[in-house]
């Protein structure tokens, strides 16, 4: 009996979630529409310009890797309770840390392997150091992580522009399109005639698979889960509970800071103001989309990030923004959010 | 204002909170309601102040049914209630907290209101500045104002719920007298309390609840014995009392002292035995709770020293308590007992040491299972512990008590369970207890009080009687000491 009645659910969980997708397209038609805008063809170019070719594919999986290593760090928090705003931030430091890394070594006789890896090294270090800001913050000033992880994002932001414009300025005039390129040999090296890195991809599966296993089968992901599920309950079964807050915090920090040292190591090859590109809101979103379940999260991820990838081309062929992707993807997080609420509030009733 | 209550059927799930209740009170009248925690007292109060709804019966003021929809609704019938914790704005002005409760213009014409409020304090002799600031006023002023800002709403009913804890003396009489007056004037006063003494000295009539139901009515002059006996029942029989042979100290508490918002507990010298249960009783509040929670380091006492098994850790966090083999269960099970959520399995693998990186999945199922059924817990593995019944919680939640122990420390341990889990319980605890552990328990229920300690500390504001032989007391001399009587002061 009981058996049944939990298959049917997960039935209308399903059908919920077709129905939210549903929803979010015909929402995103509409405001299509409204622009005065073709939406079938809208929705095939966003199609063809993520799956078109191979080439596009790969686009697609370089905008995946930073995505995917933000929404396993975000997993992470949101399993201790925690809502790690933060995260953009910490993607920056990452960035920062390991832009600083590469400038340190760039002209010592190290191999350039050896400082690649130190960056990034220097990168997990720099985003799990501000990650431990807004969780001291939390833990020991009693500063919500959403205000304080806020803070820090705009704390973030300032030190880029004050870097690019002052210590690591270019030679003669600073410019918004950041600091100097690093040298060939510091780049993460690329699948030839791309620009996907193989070792970026590497690293980001990595990290999921790590993030899955420890969120489904160790002591410390069962104890971060009950913390932030009930933090007094957890206290009195003899968890310590704040130093697991901070961990968790650490863990999601260092994989932004991954994320952000990709973005130096094998995107820009530079620091650039707005390096963070927005992945850390996007992993949220993609968190939240997949409710927390880490199996879910690459398939979401590589879905957002085709559809970022796929409106690339809209200005050009449709005379559209490309921000109708996230139109699309904002729609989809607060249909799914919407319908959970209704499934809940008729579950309840019956 | 005659109210009268007819019929009146409150449900919480299975828990019946009130049980046809029919009670009138004439205008005039200065109405005490007398009960133990749990007895329906407040959920009476709030059905007829708004704040719930019954699920049967009727309200009728001055021989009119009435339907009252929520508490600005009563007031407008004139009924309004003075909670136990002030429900005002503290970080704003005694004059906005006024305005606040009445609808009006887009500009309240502050200086009427003010003038208003004076006058309302001086008929009293309350001096409260409308200008101050909320968060400056003692308890007992904040209470002065919420009267005054109900009379001005033009409350005929005023219900006062436990209104004399956490004042003083010299308030409560103010406060007794201005109860006075408002009888005098026509008023209708009920006055909620689970205080014998101050009942005694200020109603005109009592009604006493037990269990949701109306037991008994009676007049001035009261006959305290005769409340007690209403108030706890009769004894029921549990089967014999068991004796634990005891040994050794376990847990030594010496001078200590201890502090909270509401009250201050001084000097409490005592020595618990292996093997032997200490019972708190005490009307909720009065520092039983704060006293356990010392005893499990989760409230630090200001002054003296605890020594476990002979060591002093003073000041030391619970899991330091818990590594020296104390464990503390709460009465809220589920917001900090158990992890809503998480399956009984779960719970189980954080009770134990981890073993290695990766959970054991097998073993802890296994382990669940063991569990499950020697502690007769009506659940599977996978059972979420938010899907168990209230006794099927209790159950989990002494099953993942460690094994040995050197005291454990419970809140309620069978609050709310039916007698045959009260039994079962209590069989595991008394097992716990030949094994050499100690258990201090504060309860509500006297007969588990009595039944089940070897010692008894009553609990009154604050102060702490001497330990009590369990096995000679009666429920009526600990139902005195439970209301304040009986007490070299």
């Amino acid at each position: 009996m009981r058996t049944i009645v939990k298959k049917n659910s997960r039935w209308v969980m399903i059908g919920f979630q077709i129905a939210a997708l549903v929803l979010a397209l015909l929402f995103t038609t509409l405001i299509l529409v409204a622009a005065g805008a073709p939406p079938l063809e809208a929705y095939k170019n966003i199609i063809t310009g993520s799956f078109g070719s191979f080439k596009k594919f790969s686009d697609v999986l370089v905008s995946w890797i930073p995505l995917l290593l933000v929404s396993a760090g975000l997993l992470v928090t949101f399993a201790t309770g925690l809502w790690n705003i933060g995260v953009e931030g910490q993607i920056t430091l990452g960035a920062i840390a390991t832009t600083w890394a590469l400038r340190e070594l760039q002209d010592t006789s190290l191999p350039p392997a050896l400082i690649i890896l130190l960056a990034i090294v220097a990168g997990m270090a720099g985003g799990a150091f501000w990650a431990l800001l807004a969780g001291a913050l939390k833990t020991f000033g009693g500063v919500n992580e959403i205000f304080g992880g806020l803070g820090l994002n705009f704390v973030a932001t300032a030190l880029t522009i004050y870097l690019i414009f002052g210590p690591w300025k270019r030679p003669g005039v600073a410019s918004m399109s950041g600091t100097v390129p690093f040298d060939e040999t510091l780049h993460l090296s690329l699948f030839p005639g791309l620009r996907l890195s193989p070792w970026a991809l590497v690293i980001a599966i990595i990290a999921i698979v790590i993030v899955y296993f420890l969120l489904q089968g160790t002591y410390f992901g069962l104890r971060l889960k009950a913390v932030g599920k009930n933090f007094r309950a957890a206290y009195r079964l003899g968890i310590p509970t704040w130093q697991h807050m901070l961990l968790s915090f650490a863990i999601c920090g260092a994989l932004a800071g991954v994320a952000g040292a990709v973005q130096v190591t094998a995107v820009y090859y530079r620091l650039i103001p707005s390096i963070s590109s927005g992945y850390g809101y996007l992993g949220l979103m993609v968190a939240m989309l997949v409710n927390y379940q880490a199996i879910w999260a690459a398939p979401v991820a590589l879905f957002f990030a085709a559809l970022n990838i796929g409106s690339i081309q809209l200005p050009i062929v449709l005379k559209l923004d490309s921000s109708l992707s996230g139109v699309l993807q904002g729609m989809l997080v607060l249909f799914v959010l919407i319908m959970e609420g209704v499934r809940q509030r008729i579950s309840r009733r019956s | 204002m005659n109210v009268e209550l007819r019929g009146i059927h409150k449900y919480f799930g299975n828990t019946h909170a009130n049980s046809d209740i029919t009670l009138t009170i004439p205008a005039g009248t200065i109405q005490g309601i007398l009960g133990e925690n749990g007895a329906g007292k407040s959920t009476l109060m709030k059905i007829l102040s708004g704040f719930i709804h019954a699920d049967e019966g009727e309200i009728v003021l001055d021989d009119k049914p009435v339907l009252i929809q929520s508490p600005a609704h009563a007031i407008q019938w004139g009924v309004g209630m003075l909670h136990q914790d002030p429900l005002d704005f503290p970080p704003m002005r005694v004059i906005d907290n006024l305005l606040i409760g009445r609808a009006g213009g887009l500009f309240p014409n502050q200086a009427a209101v003010a003038r208003e409020f004076k006058l309302l304090a001086e008929q009293f002799g309350f001096s409260i500045d409308p200008e101050s600031y909320v968060d400056s006023l003692t308890v007992g002023e904040r209470q002065q104002l919420e009267i005054i800002r109900l009379l001005w709403l033009g409350a005929r009913v005023l219900i006062l719920d436990e209104p004399t804890t956490g004042i003083s003396a010299g308030q409560k009489e103010k406060l007794f007298a201005t109860l006075r007056i408002l009888a005098e004037q026509g008023k209708t006063i009920i006055f909620v309390s689970h205080k014998l003494e101050d009942v005694e000295v200020l109603c005109h009539r009592v009604a006493v609840l037990r269990q949701g139901s109306l037991v008994g009515e009676a007049k001035k002059p009261f006959d305290t014995k005769k409340l007690v006996e209403m108030m706890f029942g009769k004894e029921i029989s549990l089967g014999a009392r068991q004796v634990v042979e005891q040994h050794g100290c376990v847990l030594a508490l010496n001078d200590i002292s201890i502090e909270d918002v509401r009250l201050k507990i001084r000097n409490v010298t005592l020595e618990v035995n292996g093997g032997e249960v200490i019972g708190l009783a005490g009307m909720e509040g009065s520092g039983q709770g704060a006293f356990l929670r010392a005893c499990a380091g989760m409230v630090h006492p200001v002054g003296g020293n605890v020594k476990v098994r002979g060591r002093d850790l003073t000041g030391k966090s619970y899991h330091v308590y818990k590594r020296n083999g104390v464990e503390f269960l709460p009465a809220a099970r589920l917001e900090e007992g158990l992890i809503p959520g998480l399956s009984l399995t779960e719970h189980y693998v954080l009770a134990e040491k981890s073993k290695g990186l990766f959970i054991n999945r097998e073993y802890g199922i296994r382990q669940a299972q063991e569990r499950i059924a020697s502690f007769n817990i009506k659940g599977t593995p996978v059972h979420t512990v938010e899907s168990l019944s209230g006794g099927n919680q209790q159950r989990a939640l002494l099953s993942l008590l460690r094994d040995p122990l050197s005291l454990i420390l419970i809140e309620h341990p069978t609050r709310g369970l039916d007698i045959e889990s009260v039994i079962y319980i209590w069989g595991k605890l008394k097992e716990r207890c030949r094994k050499n552990t100690a258990i201090i328990f504060m309860s509500s229920d006297l007969e588990e009080i009595l039944q089940y300690s070897d010692r008894v500390l009553v609990f009154f504001s604050g102060k702490v009687s001497q330990p009590l032989d369990a096995s000679t007391i009666s429920v009526e001399q600990l139902g005195q000491l439970i209301g304040g009587k009986g007490w070299a002061s």
